[in-house]
């Protein structure tokens, strides 16, 4: 069934084969924006918008004009491009139509065309030669999963503010640290979907 | 001039000091081999653009070099991903996305932005190959921790005694995360006992 297929895609993308803790993609921000519970679900949220928006317009772009065309050496320069004007549109866009929305979101933008997940995104989607639709739903679980890993680690760092810590570890090492214990934790969900 | 190849290798290693770059870091360190054959596609990069982009620095007009970078970078990222597939296949279907991703990596971007743009080519080149250098230094190290704990090799040569067994946890995804998260802390232990040592001088 198509529909069963989909919600596979959409469980796969966002728990069993989450992108920061199995794919390692968006790892930067991950780290960077992860110490407020605000600004992570503000990332979070603007991530999953353009990351579904992203995987429509390449999947169009490289089906139509690169396969097309026969330009497929092209693929990493137009996905680039293509994503960094989206989140110029989508930027633009949010400020004329909502400036309240723009005002939550609109600081997070710019971060997100240098974020891998985008670029790691639409590569997977070449690769597993999704359908639209698919492409479409594996962008949006990507996103889900991506917003979860963020507020989770988010939760986890605000009670850390009082915990002792090594000084050596402090910032970055214990991030990473608890961000291994989250990828043990994930592993658990290897079992719900086989293959 | 010197200086400014050495500062990438130790002061600011751009993965234990900036901690840029983590996506190819983290994911292609299950082995050593993989580390240095990303470390070294990545210098290659980082090296390539870094020159064209001092060389065109005073022709591009501020308002669109970051566009004009990130195609440099992507064009020679496809150069580095052709040259891959076409000569060390094995490598190459190993790495998968992870070398188009070079194209996001934080640490080009960030020299073009803050170094090339702004001197000439020389000390240009010898900051992106320091950049490089450290990278791929960075990985070796950890592909190295990881493959001998997880694998019980080094570069594919068996090291460890008869009965070892595997940790496999060090070639999942949770692995990378812990060993990468215990050597920043350890490269802070070292960092900051030299600068004491240097302080007592």
């Amino acid at each position: 069934m198509i529909i069963e297929e989909l919600i596979l895609i959409l469980i796969a993308a966002a728990i069993t084969n989450n992108f920061i803790l199995t794919y390692f993609l968006g790892i930067c921000p991950f780290i960077g924006v992860s110490n407020k519970m605000e600004s992570a679900v503000g990332l979070g949220l603007a991530t999953t918008f353009v990351m579904t928006l992203a995987a429509s317009v390449t999947w169009l772009v490289y089906q139509y004009v690169l396969v097309k065309f026969n330009l497929v050496f092209l693929q990493y320069v137009t996905f680039i491009i293509v994503i960094a004007s989206l989140v110029q549109f989508v930027e633009m866009f949010i400020r004329k139509t909502s400036p309240q929305l723009y005002k939550a979101l609109g600081i997070f933008l710019p971060l997100i065309t240098t974020n891998c997940a985008i670029l790691g995104l639409t590569l997977f989607m070449v690769l597993r030669k999704y359908s639209f639709l698919e492409s479409v739903i594996f962008g949006l679980g990507a996103g889900i999963g991506f917003t979860l890993a963020l507020v989770l680690m988010a939760g986890i760092r605000e009670e850390l503010e009082f915990a002792d810590i090594p000084e050596a570890l402090k910032g970055t090492g214990i991030t990473l640290i608890l961000a291994g214990m989250l990828a043990l934790a994930f592993m658990g969900f290897g079992g719900i979907i086989s293959g | 001039m010197i200086k400014e190849f050495t500062k990438g290798l130790w002061k600011e290693n751009p993965i234990f000091v900036q901690v840029l770059g983590m996506c190819p870091t983290l994911a292609v360190t299950t082995k050593a081999l993989f580390g240095f054959s990303m470390g070294m596609a990545t210098t290659f990069v980082v090296v390539s653009s870094s020159v064209v982009i001092s060389l065109i620095r005073r022709f591009v007009p501020r308002e669109v070099r970051i566009p004009m970078f990130t195609v440099i970078i992507a064009t020679f990222v496809t150069a580095a991903d052709y040259f891959l597939k076409a000569n060390l296949y094995q490598i190459s279907k190993a790495l998968g996305p992870y070398v188009p991703l070079i194209v996001v990596n934080c640490i080009i971007l960030g020299r073009a932005e803050a170094f090339a743009s702004k001197n000439n080519i020389a000390r240009s080149f010898l900051d992106a190959l320091g950049m490089g250098v450290g990278f791929t230094c960075a990985l070796i190290i950890l592909g190295s921790v990881r493959e001998l704990l997880g694998s019980g090799t080094v570069f594919g040569y068996a090291v460890m005694w008869g009965g070892f067994t595997k940790w496999v946890i060090m070639v999942l995804p949770a692995g990378a995360f812990l060993t990468l998260g215990l050597l920043v802390g350890l490269f802070n232990v070292i960092n900051s006992r030299m600068v004491k040592k240097a302080g007592c001088k």
